[in-house]
C-alpha cells in the first residue's frame, strides 16, 4: 500500500504531467507557425493582391475580407446582443418569458457553426436573395456571436452594484436614464471585453462563411456588401487542402497573419479588462 | 402649537413576499418644519415606511398594499400619480454612503441633469448652495473635480445629503444616516438637521436610541410592524405611555 | 422644478430593448423552421431504411447517414473521455497545485488556447501532427479518427477547464478545513472532498465539452481522412472516417439547390441541431438543479 505521502506524490507528478501535455502544445504551435511562416512575412505579403493562382503575390483581399466581415459582425450582434443584455438585466421579471429567452440563448450558444452556415444559405443567400455577399455572410456570423455577447455583456451589466440604481431612481430617475448615465458607463469595459473576445471568434470561423460569402481568388477588394470577398479562415483552408504546389512558407505565413489578427484580439480584450478592473470604484 | 401636516399616513398596510418587514394599520402624521423621528427595533417597519413616502418600495416585491399617504393633501399611492416629481419633493439618504461613481461636482448635478436642467450657472449655484447646506463646503470646495470615493465616510454622507438637497426638495428622509459615522460626523449631521428644519421637513430613522433622544421634535415607536406610540420627542422619552416603548427606550430589549 | 416626464425617445428605446431581448426566441425559432423546411423533404425523397443504411456515396445516391453518425460519435466520445480527465487534472493544477502568481500566467494561456481558429488547428494537425502519428503508429495514413479524438480533445479543454475551475472555486473552504483538520493531505482533500462535491459541475463541464466536440467542423474535416465509413472495430479507429459536420461542410458547396442531396445535407445539418439542443438543455438543467440545491442548503 502506498503511504498517503506517497499517494500524493503520484498524483500530483500525474496531474502536474497533464496540465503540461495541455499547456506545452500551445507554444508549440504558435511558435511552429511563426517559425514556419515568417519567412514569408514582407510588405508585398500583407499589401498587395495574389497573383498566380494564389501562389505569389499577397493576402490583402483576405485581410481586408476578415476586417470588413468582423465589422459587419459588430453591427449586426453588438446592438442587438447588448440590448438583450440590458433587457435581460434591468428590465426582465423572472417569469416564463425570460426563462424562455434564456433556453433560447443556450441553444444559440450550442449550435454547430456548420449548422450556421447552412442556415446562413438557405435564409439570407437563398430565401432573401442576397447571394453569397458580405451582407449574408455578417448576417450570418453576427447571430452566431449573439449569444456570446448576451452572456458577457449581462454579466457586465449585473456587476453593477445596485446601490447605484437605487440612488438614481431615488433622485428622480426613470429606469432608462439610470441604466443609460450610470449602469451602462460602468459595464462599458466588461461589455467591450466580451464584444471583442466574440469577435475575435467570429474572425477566426470558416464553416459559417463556406457557403455565405466565401470566395477564393478575387484579386479585386470587394466594392459593395453584395459582393463575395475572400477571408483568412477560408483562404487558408482552401491553399492548404485544395490547391496543389502551394509553397509551404506560404501557407505558413497566411496562418501566421490568421494567428496573429485573432491573438491580438485576444490580448487586447485582456489588456482593456485589467485596466478598468483596476480603476474600478467598486 | 400650530404646526402644518406635511405628510399623514392613514391606515397604511404593507406586506413583502417573504413576510419580512411589513407594517400594520399604521396611521400618523408627519409634521412640517420639525424633525419627526421614527424609531424602534429591527425588523419593526420604519425603513419600509420611509421607501413607502418617496414610492421607492415600488421597485420591491410588495404583495399586498393598502391605505393612503397624502403628501401635501395629495394621495401618493394613486397609480397615475407622477412618481418622479415625488421623489424630487421627498429626497432620502440611505444608511451607508454611496457616491455615485462620478466626481463630487457631478454628484450633486446628478439630480438636476436628471430633471434636464443643463445651464452651468443654475448647477454651479446648487452645488455651492447645497454643499454649503450639508456644511461640506469648506472642505471640499477647491476639488469639486474630484472622483467622490476620495472622500472620507462622514464627508462622503453629506455628500449624498448635499446630493438630496440640491434638488430642493421639500421632505427629507434619513434612515439611520450614521450608522457607520464616526461621533465626531456624527455630530456635525446631527447639527445640519437642526440648520435645514427651518426650510424642510425631516424624518428621521436613527440608529441608536440616544441619537432618536437627542434629535426628535416628534417620535414614533414602531414595534414588528405596528405604531405602538406617537407624540411629543420630549415627552415619548422621558415619559411613554404604553410600557413597550418604556422597555425599549431603558433597554430591556433592543 | 422642471418636470421631465418618460419621453417619446425613452418610450422607443424601451421597446427596441424588449424586441432585442425576444430576438434570441426569434433566432432559434427561425433557425429550426429553416432546418425543418429544407430538411424534412429529405425524408420524403429517400426511404428510410436507405437512409440508415452504410453506404454514403451521393454521386450515386447513396445517402446512408451511418458511417456519418457513428463518425461523428466516435470522434466526440472519443475526444471527451481524454478531454474530461486532461482538462479536469488542469483545472485542479491551475485552482488548487499552483502558486496564485502562475495561476494569474496559466489562466490567460488557457483562453489563448480557446483562441486559435479551428480551421489553423486543423492545418497543423494535417501537416504536422498526422505525418507524425503515421510514423509513429506505422499506419497507412495519419489522417484517422484517432488523430481527430486527439486534437477535438484538445480543443474542447478551455471549455471543461473553465467550468471545472469555477466549481472547483465554488466548493466552500469549511469543506476543505474539514478534511486538513482530520489529518488528510492536500491531495486527500480534493480526490475526496472537493471533487465529490463538485460532481455535478464537472458532469456540467463534460457535457459542455461533448457539445463543442460535436460541433467542431474544420479540424475534423482537416484530419480525420474524411472517409464515410462505418468503423466497426477497434481498428478503424486509426483508419479515417467522417463526421456529419465535415460532410456537410465538404459537400454543401457542390449541391443542386433542391435536390436530394441538399435535402439530406439540411436533414443532417436538422440531427445536429437537435442534438446540441439536448445536451446543452441537459447541462443546464444539471446547473439549475444544483443552484436549487444550494440555495435549499443556504436558507
Amino acid at each position: 500500500m502506498l503511504s498517503r505521502q506517497n499517494s500524493q506524490r503520484i498524483a500530483y507528478i500525474l496531474i502536474t504531467l497533464a496540465a503540461l501535455v495541455v499547456v506545452l502544445p500551445i507554444f508549440y504551435i504558435v511558435g511552429y507557425i511563426v517559425v514556419q511562416g515568417a519567412s514569408a512575412i514582407n510588405w508585398e505579403f500583407l499589401t498587395a493582391s495574389p497573383r498566380d493562382g494564389m501562389k505569389a503575390g499577397g493576402l490583402l483581399p483576405a485581410i481586408v475580407g476578415t476586417l470588413l466581415l468582423t465589422l459587419g459582425t459588430a453591427i449586426v450582434a453588438v446592438p442587438i446582443g447588448v440590448g438583450a443584455a440590458i433587457y435581460l438585466s434591468e428590465y426582465a421579471g423572472d417569469n416564463t418569458l425570460t426563462r424562455a429567452i434564456r433556453i433560447a440563448i443556450i441553444n444559440l450558444a450550442g449550435i454547430p457553426s456548420v449548422v450556421y452556415g447552412l442556415f446562413g444559405l438557405g435564409l439570407f443567400v437563398i430565401f432573401l436573395n442576397f447571394g453569397t455577399s458580405i451582407l449574408a455572410g455578417s448576417l450570418t456570423l453576427g447571430i452566431m456571436t449573439l449569444p456570446v455577447i448576451i452572456s458577457t455583456a449581462e454579466e457586465a451589466l449585473r456587476a453593477v452594484p445596485q446601490s447605484f440604481r437605487l440612488v438614481s431612481v431615488s433622485l428622480g430617475g426613470t429606469r432608462w436614464q439610470t441604466i443609460r448615465r450610470v449602469v451602462l458607463p460602468q459595464a462599458l469595459p466588461g461589455i467591450i471585453t466580451g464584444v471583442i473576445l466574440g469577435l475575435e471568434r467570429a474572425a477566426g470561423e470558416t464553416a459559417p462563411i463556406l457557403f455565405t460569402v466565401a470566395a477564393f481568388f478575387l484579386p479585386r477588394l470587394p466594392q459593395s456588401i453584395f459582393d463575395q470577398t475572400m477571408a483568412l479562415p477560408y483562404h487558408l483552408f482552401v491553399i492548404s487542402t485544395q490547391v496543389p504546389g502551394m509553397p509551404i512558407h506560404i501557407q505558413y505565413g497566411t496562418a501566421l497573419v490568421l494567428l496573429f489578427f485573432v491573438l491580438s484580439m485576444n490580448v487586447l480584450a485582456t489588456l482593456i479588462r485589467r485596466h478598468y478592473r483596476r480603476q474600478r470604484v467598486w | 402649537m400650530d404646526l402644518d401636516v406635511k405628510i399623514r399616513i392613514e391606515n397604511f398596510s404593507l406586506r413583502y413576499s417573504d413576510g419580512n418587514e411589513s407594517l400594520r394599520d399604521i396611521t400618523f402624521d408627519v409634521y412640517a418644519n420639525q424633525v419627526n423621528v421614527l424609531f424602534g427595533p429591527a425588523g419593526g417597519g420604519k425603513s419600509s415606511l420611509l421607501r413607502a413616502m418617496n414610492r421607492l418600495n415600488d421597485l420591491t416585491d410588495v404583495v399586498d398594499l393598502q391605505g393612503r399617504i397624502l403628501l401635501d393633501g395629495e394621495d401618493i399611492m394613486q397609480p397615475d400619480y407622477d412618481v418622479i416629481a415625488l421623489r424630487r419633493r421627498v429626497g432620502i439618504v440611505f444608511a451607508r454612503p454611496v457616491p455615485l461613481p462620478m466626481s463630487i461636482y457631478r454628484n450633486l448635478t446628478y439630480g438636476l441633469e436628471l430633471a434636464g436642467i443643463t445651464q452651468r450657472a443654475t448647477l454651479d449655484e446648487a452645488v455651492e448652495r447645497s454643499l454649503k447646506q450639508a456644511a461640506l463646503w469648506e472642505e471640499v470646495s477647491d476639488r469639486l473635480g474630484e472622483s467622490a470615493y476620495a472622500l472620507s465616510g462622514g464627508q462622503q454622507q453629506r455628500l449624498c445629503l448635499a446630493r438630496a438637497l440640491a434638488l430642493q426638495p421639500e421632505v427629507i428622509m434619513l434612515d439611520e444616516p450614521t450608522s457607520g459615522l464616526d461621533p465626531i460626523s456624527t455630530s456635525k449631521v446631527e447639527r445640519t438637521l437642526q440648520d435645514l428644519k427651518p426650510h424642510y421637513t425631516i424624518v428621521i430613522v436613527p440608529h441608536s436610541v440616544q441619537q432618536a433622544a437627542r434629535v426628535a421634535d416628534w417620535a414614533a415607536f414602531f414595534l414588528q410592524g405596528e405604531l405602538v406610540e406617537h407624540g411629543d420627542g420630549r415627552a415619548i422619552f422621558t415619559a411613554p405611555k404604553d410600557s413597550r416603548t418604556d422597555e425599549y427606550i431603558t433597554g430591556r430589549f433592543g | 422644478m422642471k418636470l421631465k416626464s418618460v419621453s417619446l425617445f425613452e418610450f422607443l428605446i424601451e421597446r427596441a430593448i424588449q424586441v432585442a431581448g425576444i430576438s434570441a426566441i426569434v433566432l432559434v425559432a427561425l433557425i429550426f423552421l429553416f432546418l425543418i423546411k429544407e430538411g424534412t423533404p429529405a425524408f420524403f425523397e429517400i426511404s428510410l431504411t436507405s437512409l440508415f443504411s452504410a453506404r454514403w456515396y451521393p454521386i450515386e445516391d447513396y445517402f446512408g447517414l451511418l458511417p456519418l453518425i457513428m463518425g461523428s460519435l466516435i470522434v466526440t466520445i472519443g475526444a471527451a473521455v481524454i478531454a474530461l480527465p486532461l482538462g479536469l487534472a488542469t483545472a485542479i493544477f491551475i485552482a488548487e497545485i499552483v502558486p496564485s502568481w502562475a495561476r494569474e500566467i496559466l489562466k490567460p494561456f488557457v483562453e489563448v488556447l480557446a483562441g486559435i481558429p479551428s480551421v489553423v488547428i486543423g492545418f497543423i494537425g494535417m501537416l504536422v501532427f498526422a505525418p507524425a502519428i503515421r510514423v509513429a503508429l506505422d499506419i497507412p495514413t495519419g489522417l484517422t479518427a484517432f488523430t481527430g479524438v486527439l486534437l477535438l480533445a484538445w480543443m474542447a479543454l478551455p471549455t471543461i477547464v473553465s467550468v471545472a475551475e469555477d466549481v472547483l472555486d465554488a466548493v466552500p473552504k469549511t469543506y476543505r478545513d474539514a478534511g486538513l483538520a482530520l489529518g488528510m493531505t492536500h491531495w486527500q482533500v480534493i480526490w475526496r472532498i472537493v471533487l465529490p462535491a463538485g460532481r455535478s459541475g464537472i458532469l456540467t463541464a463534460l457535457m459542455l465539452g461533448v457539445g463543442r466536440a460535436i460541433g467542431e467542423t474544420m479540424t475534423v474535416m482537416m484530419v480525420t481522412g474524411n472517409a464515410a465509413r462505418v468503423p466497426l472495430t477497434p481498428r478503424d479507429f486509426f483508419m479515417p472516417v467522417r463526421t456529419m459536420t465535415a460532410t456537410i461542410a465538404a459537400e454543401m458547396g457542390e449541391v443542386a439547390q433542391g435536390s436530394p442531396h441538399y435535402h439530406v445535407l439540411f436533414a443532417v445539418g436538422l440531427t445536429l441541431f437537435v442534438i446540441t439542443f439536448i445536451v446543452n438543455m441537459a447541462a443546464a438543467m444539471v446547473v439549475f438543479r444544483q443552484t436549487k440545491r444550494a440555495e435549499r442548503m443556504l436558507s
